[in-house]
């Protein structure tokens, strides 16, 4: 099968490969898929706390070319943006970005499905730090 | 060197060049039908087809060369053999024994047979090389066992089978033994009378001949096989194989077994040193190369290896100048790794991450040189994006466990299989 240009590009140039300091709270993290089924992604978003919006975005994929040329693309999308429009991001804007034949689409699907981890570990995180704070406020 | 380097020589091979030129003039002026008896045309032909099939019967030891039956290809052998002895002898029984790990073409034939009812079929499960055992065998044949369907190598992992002692099984009790030979024949011996085969199929690109030609070996004599035809008409190859010989193609396999039966014992030394040197090569420079199938009784040519944590498509789209093919999922639209790999125990998170080189006879030690270094570039740049690698490492790293190359730590249940090195 042959690939589309695009996926070529994003597999060549592996834009935002690497990963974020899983600890720190205003960093996501999500990973999906399993080894077995020849398909894992992680990917890691990093919130400015002031303004809310994503200002890095970093994945590390284990799987063929569609999976990792989805994981780049998808986290050149988040940078810049607020998380409610990142919730927006949907598997079939990758599929048609990529031009991604039928038998890749689970490659997008994997994609929004980490964005969505992602994010909420980071809701996760936000929460605890609430609590912490109020903790904090207490003690 | 001219790229991308062709690795891929277990899915097909190219044409010899001397093949090409014996069956030129059988393209051109030569073209007449075998079967016409009234002229010269036909008379040249039917000799040239006479040759071809003692070219094959002397490559596979068979004693008379009535035995051999052109055919389409291994595809359409390995349908005749099946399907044609379970028809002919129904009133013996309708038990086949096969294995899990046959080419498609075995199993989905049995499939076949099997949803029709006409026949009853055990799959056997090799051992970890990919080794089905004479004993497997024995303890499976059942009174109405009419046929054994063994292949001579595994296309996948190039395991070899011990054909001698299953074939002794199978006539010492009384059950035919089809060997679907398409990847040994020309690579490796391969000898229907030393190995008491009764029926096995021939392919001709894999052996440096044309494409859309093959044989079937159907034994004659001690004891005679009897198949059904799968397709009526003429009444060409003694009513087993209808339809005008495929004269080009037949001369083409003729010439491709005669060069192979001459050059076959120098050239598989010369595959098993650059199958060595490949191995070598890899795990000089990278670490959690695990090998599938048999360390030392496989097909010269062929190596399987997976690398941990690195995806098959994945290392295959970092090396576009080489063409190789993997067991990953990502490689079919089933989304599951190979079946091959997965009946032989290899765990799914090394089935996805398998490659399988084929080199042949034209391939150089050139071509396996720069082969390393494409694979080890492609499947470091991998290792570099994936999460399992990197977690993987840093959990060893952790532990003091040293992940250097030539290492195998990251699997330990992943045994090497028989035998030490390839």
């Amino acid at each position: 099968m042959a690939y589309s240009d695009k996926v070529l590009h994003y597999f060549r140039t592996r834009p935002n490969a690497g990963e974020l300091d899983a600890e720190d709270p205003n960093v996501g993290t999500g990973m999906v898929g399993a080894p077995e089924c020849g398909d894992v992604m992680q990917l890691q978003i990093k919130v400015n706390d002031d303004t809310q919006i994503i200002e890095d975005a970093k994945w590390t994929t284990y799987g063929c070319g569609s999976a990792i040329a989805s994981s780049a693309l998808a986290t050149e999308w988040l940078k810049g943006k607020t998380i409610d429009e990142a919730l927006k991001l949907r598997n079939t804007d990758i599929v048609e970005e990529l031009s991604l034949p039928p038998v890749k689409i689970h490659c997008s699907v994997l994609a929004e499905d980490a964005v969505k981890a992602a994010l909420q570990n980071l809701q996760e995180k936000s929460g605890e730090k609430t609590t912490a704070a109020a903790a904090g406020s207490e003690g | 060197m001219k790229t991308p380097v062709y690795l891929d020589n277990l899915a097909t091979t190219p044409l010899d060049p001397r093949v090409l030129d014996a069956m030129m003039p059988f393209l051109t002026d030569k073209f007449g039908n075998a079967a016409s008896r009234s002229h010269p045309y036909g008379w040249e032909a039917e000799k040239a087809v006479d040759l071809a099939r003692q070219q094959v019967a002397d490559l596979i030891g068979a004693a008379d060369k009535k035995e051999i039956i052109f055919t389409s290809g291994a595809t359409e052998s390995d349908n005749i053999a099946l399907k044609g002895v379970v028809e002919m002898y129904a009133q013996k029984g309708k038990h086949i024994i096969t294995a899990s790990t046959e080419h498609k073409a075995v199993l989905d034939t049995c499939k076949r047979l099997e949803r029709s009812g006409v026949a009853e079929v055990t799959y056997l499960d090799p051992d970890r090389t990919g080794t089905v055992t004479a004993e497997m065998v024995s303890g499976a044949i059942r009174e109405d066992t009419i046929l054994v369907s063994i292949m001579g190598a595994n296309n996948e992992i190039g395991t070899i089978a011990p054909l001698a002692e299953i074939g002794a099984v199978c006539r010492e009790k009384g059950v035919f033994f089809f060997c679907d030979a398409a990847q040994v024949v020309g690579k490796v011996p391969f000898d229907v009378e030393a190995m008491k085969v009764d029926l096995a199929a021939i392919s001709g690109h894999k052996l440096y001949g044309p494409k859309g030609i093959g044989a079937l070996y159907v034994r004659r004599k001690r004891p005679r096989v009897r198949v059904a035809g799968v397709i009526d008409g003429g009444g060409h190859e003694r009513g087993m194989r209808s339809g005008t010989l495929n004269v080009p193609a037949i001369v083409g396999l003729g010439k491709a077994c005669e060069l192979a039966k001459d050059e076959m014992a120098a050239e598989a030394e010369r595959e098993t040193k650059l199958r060595q040197r490949l191995l070598e090569g890899l795990r000089a420079k990278l670490p959690e190369v695990y090998l599938n199938g048999h360390a030392e009784r496989r097909l010269p040519g062929n190596l399987n290896v997976s690398f941990y944590g690195a995806e098959g498509e994945g290392i295959m789209m970092g090396m576009p100048d080489l063409a190789v093919s993997s067991g990953s999922a990502c490689t079919s639209a089933s989304l599951e790794p190979s079946y091959v790999l997965r009946a032989i125990g290899v765990t799914d998170d090394l089935a996805h991450n398998s490659i399988r080189f084929g080199i042949g006879r034209f391939t150089t030690e050139e071509e396996v040189d720069f082969a390393v270094e494409q694979v080890v570039d492609a499947v470091a740049g991998a290792r570099d994006i994936s999460p399992l690698w990197r977690h993987k490492l840093r959990d060893l790293e952790k532990e003091g466990v040293t992940v250097a190359p030539g290492s195998q730590v990251m699997v330990p249940d992943a045994n090497e299989p028989a035998g030490a090195g390839a």
